[in-house]
């Protein structure tokens, strides 16, 4: 990289910070508890929009993980997601009627958050249908992780987006609130991804699975990008420049090697095709607000309609992360 | 007699107040050095908190930041205290705030008053030992350091490297032998009076000061100038990763814990609150009952290094994406490649599979979808048969798929009419693919077709192309595969030969040679169809010699090849 390359960057970074500064003027803040963050703490942070029945599960997951706080931003509710968050003795919540679109999906808003209380932390950035899993997780706490990352100098830590799909067809089991959704999506594709290096940015392009199989075959490079790093040690000059895929300064995004050897990473389980789904599809679609066009929402609802299933025979179900780390999905890196 | 504990205390107080209280419910006295960067208040506190332990003494504070004097200078001052204040105490043990009793106490002393004159500490001489991490072994007692490694690693680098090429080199006093091993020693009142009483110390320790990571060599080399009998080992269980970290122990160690064997392990999470209540509240019950078996520790750890370092040959993954050259294989399994043997035989494929006992799929590169085994439209790992989504990354779609089947070996086809341009390269310099070819049978499907002779031809002109170009990559210095070309008139001759060789090389059938062979196509009037595309203008070589004539080059019936023909 040359001089005038990383100066390019540099700029680009400014310039989605001066975007996080203008776009924050938008939330209006429900409850502020950020006071209780204590040095140290493990914060998450989110944006949602009519999330209700997914809610009560997702907290109490990141609650047993360890995380201290939840900062949430609300992005026009109307199911009483915002009233439940606010009543919440750990959560802050911010709320806004603007354009999810024009805030870069949410990254705006939750860039302006980082910079104002992430600062110094352990931030994880997630979405309410996203859940995080490490290496260990299930006897160890995510402080355990933060620690280790710590003494290892490590800044970021990246976890692949992997769908989970439920088997027969999306509606078919409802979804209670509090209730795991990972009981219904148990399915998982475990071996059709595609990589390829972003070589701009340095991070990975992360593509395949059921989305890229079934609604995507015929133009797959359309299809949605899965490579996340939701977990970094924030620093206030660092921004996030689309979703959780990639960051500035880029070293953030090396979250892989280069050189044989595996680092440690982790999996989101993506439990986004509950019954509630189909709804929530026709109306994205309706709002406009998505990725490129909501091409997304275009392709399921036009599944959806035709009611083809995501499940095939060699669909794998969900045991724990070390199926992953078998799988080869996630790894331990050197942390044993 | 009794063992004296130094403690080296940064962080996490409550835990090492815990583990003092242990120490000293056994009647151990502790001398307890805690780092200078801790806040006045913090370090107060701790104090108070184990003011009602009766022999427990603080020494005066250093700065200890890592691979630094300042480790060895509060591991003398505190060997001072120990020693002047403690006359029964034989033994001095060094711990950290972070290290963990794993065996009752008692057993220690035990242990120790039974070798009185015996010091443990690992102390090895650097031609002899691999554990330096950036290639500094020799070298970081010769050269100068006067750079944090941690903090200013640009510096650091430059002045080594400076020093290299001016031939810098500082003398080693009094012909001593620089030795290295794991700070955490256990030595006796002899041989730590020894070092610090000697007349020489000043020398010693300004030659140290400037010595990279002074902990882990200035007591391990002192001691061999003074020890009575060396146990080169250390007593704490203390492991570390490729770049000089110790690795962490967690609650879901406990096990494994209970069958290391050893008196103290290194080093412990602080809040891994299952071992500090398992080994410090019920030490005598946590050890029992259980096999000791250290090796596992060793083993977990080790290959924790080795994911780390090599990672999983033929995984491309989130976390393991390496560049050109460093794959340590393209792909993870062996696998071969079949190119105009289902175009001149009949029945190749379902032949293959029950010889070999493999998975022998179609054309997976075919333009139109993916032939999987068996008609299949999805393969293992929920892979997908379709062509724009193989043909998006078809070097990813063939790792994929011998990473899936891992276990079970894979063969496929290739001919000249698949798109092959993206991945032909890949599969050459793959030294886990067999490749076979016979070059020139793409021409035996046209040949049987009921096309127009103008397509036919200029089809087989396409074909011959592609297929030359792609022997030029497989003849090329940079393949790594195994391949093997016959051209298709050298292949007829004598086909069970190399069809035998192949199959050997898969090696998976019965000992007794091929008992059924597949069925070659008829090739009566080949010989007069490259013929007329000779007439035509165009000229097809990659099949080899096939004179019209006399069909001496086709099989004949009954006679020569008499097992060829069913």
């Amino acid at each position: 990289m040359s001089i005038a390359q990383s100066y390019v960057m540099r700029l680009r970074r400014k310039r989605h910070q001066v975007r996080a500064f203008r776009k924050h003027f938008a939330l209006k803040p429900v409850v502020n508890r950020t006071a209780r963050i204590r040095p140290g703490d493990i914060l998450l942070f989110s944006t949602l929009r009519d999330e209700f029945v997914r809610l009560p599960y997702f907290l109490r997951y990141y609650r047993n993980l360890g995380v201290a706080h939840f900062v949430i931003v609300d992005n026009d509710s109307t199911d009483g997601s915002r009233e439940y968050l606010a009543d919440q003795p750990d959560v802050s919540v911010w709320t806004t009627k603007a354009s999810y679109k024009r805030s870069k999906f949410g990254v705006d808003w939750l860039n302006w958050l980082q910079r104002k209380y992430g600062h110094g932390h352990w931030t994880l950035v997630v979405d309410p249908d996203e859940f995080f899993i490490y290496p260990f997780c299930d006897t160890r706490p995510i402080r355990a992780l933060t620690d280790w990352l710590d003494t290892s100098q490590v800044r970021s830590f990246g976890a692949m987006l992997l769908d989970m799909y439920p088997k027969g067809r999306i509606d078919a089991v409802p979804y209670a609130p509090g209730q795991d959704p990972i009981e219904i999506t148990g399915w998982f594709d475990p071996g059709n991804y595609m990589i390829e290096k972003n070589k701009q940015y340095g991070n990975l392009w992360i593509q395949g699975g059921p989305r890229s199989r079934v609604f995507f075959a015929d133009r797959p490079k359309k299809a949605p990008a899965l490579n996340k790093t939701p977990l970094v040690k924030w620093h206030r000059k660092y921004t996030y420049i689309s979703s959780t895929h990639m960051l500035l300064p880029r070293g953030l995004n090396l979250t892989y090697d280069e050189w044989g050897g595996e680092k440690a990473s982790g999996i989101l389980l993506h439990a986004k095709f509950l019954d509630t789904f189909a709804a929530k599809a026709q109306e994205e679609l309706a709002r406009g607000q998505h990725y490129s066009g909501s091409v997304e929402y275009k392709a399921y609802a036009e599944n959806v309609r035709s009611n083809s299933e995501l499940w095939c025979k060699w669909s794998e179900k969900y045991i724990n992360w070390r199926q992953l780390e078998i799988l080869g999905l996630m790894s331990k890196g050197n942390w044993a | 007699m009794s063992v004296g504990i130094i403690m080296l205390v940064h962080t996490a107080f409550d835990r090492a107040e815990q583990v003092a209280r242990h120490w000293s419910a056994s009647g151990c006295p502790i001398v307890i050095h805690a780092d200078k960067n801790v806040p006045k208040k913090s370090y107060a506190a701790f104090i108070k908190a184990l003011s009602d332990l009766p022999d427990v003494r603080f020494a005066k504070r250093h700065r200890c930041e890592w691979g630094t004097w300042g480790l060895v200078a509060a591991t003398q001052t505190a060997s001072k205290i120990m020693l002047d204040q403690f006359p029964d105490v034989r033994h001095v043990y060094l711990a950290s705030g972070s290290c963990l009793p794993l065996r009752p106490v008692q057993e220690l002393i035990d242990y120790l008053t039974e070798r009185p004159h015996t010091d443990f500490i690992e102390s090895a001489t650097t031609a002899d030992v691999p554990w330096t991490i950036g290639g500094l072994d020799q070298e970081r007692f010769t050269l100068r350091f006067p750079f944090s490694w941690r903090k200013n690693r640009f510096l650091f680098d430059r002045y080594v490297a400076f020093q290299r090429a001016i031939g810098f080199k500082r003398r080693i006093p009094n012909g001593i032998v620089p030795h290295m091993g794991s700070q955490w020693w256990c030595l006796t009142r002899q041989t730590l009076s020894a070092i610090l009483e000697d007349p020489d110390r000043q020398v010693y320790d300004r030659y140290f000061r400037k010595v990279w990571i002074p902990d882990e060599s200035y007591f391990q080399t002192l001691s061999r100038l003074y020890s009575r009998q060396i146990e080169s080992r250390s007593l704490t269980l203390s492991k570390f990763d490729y770049q000089g970290k110790p690795h962490i122990f967690y609650d879901d160690h406990l096990q494994l814990l209970r069958r290391s064997d050893c008196f103290v392990a290194r080093k412990i999470w602080p809040f891994a609150n299952k071992l500090y209540d398992a080994f410090l509240n019920d030490a005598a019950g946590a050890m029992k009952q259980t096999e000791p078996n250290p090796g596992k520790i060793d083993r977990i750890f080790a290959k924790a290094v080795e994911r780390r370092v090599r990672g999983r040959p033929g995984l491309y993954m989130q976390s393991r994406f390496p560049v050109e050259g460093r794959e340590n294989g393209l792909t993870c399994a062996q696998y071969s490649v079949f190119e105009g043997f289902s175009d001149l035989f009949e029945n190749f494929e379902p032949w293959l599979a029950r010889v070999t006992g493999t998975r022998v799929h179609g054309h997976i590169f075919a333009p139109e979808r993916a032939e999987f085994s068996d008609g299949q439209t999805v393969m293992n790992g929920a892979l997908c048969d379709s062509a724009t989504l193989r043909d998006y990354n078809p070097r990813a779609f063939l790792a994929s798929l011998i990473w899936n089947t891992r276990g079970e070996r894979q063969c496929f086809q290739l001919g000249p009419r698949d798109t092959m341009k993206k991945i032909e390269w890949d599969i050459a310099k793959d030294p886990n693919a067999q490749i076979s070819v016979i070059s020139g049978a793409w021409a035996v499907p046209l040949f049987k077709s009921n096309k127009n002779f103008s397509e036919i031809r200029q089809e087989a002109a396409r074909l011959q192309q592609v297929e030359s170009k792609h022997l030029e990559v497989l003849r090329s210095t940079w393949a790594k595969a195994r391949v093997r070309i016959w051209t298709m008139a050298e292949f007829i001759e004598a086909p069970m030969e190399p069809l035998q060789t192949i199959i050997d090389e898969i090696g998976k059938q019965s000992q007794h040679g091929l008992a059924e062979v597949p069925k070659m196509a008829d090739l009566t009037g080949f010989g007069q169809f490259l013929q007329n595309l000779k007439n035509q203008g165009m000229h097809p070589y990659l099949m080899g010699d096939f004179p019209v004539e006399h069909r001496l080059h086709e099989p004949e019936r009954g006679k020569r090849k008499p097992y060829l023909v069913r």
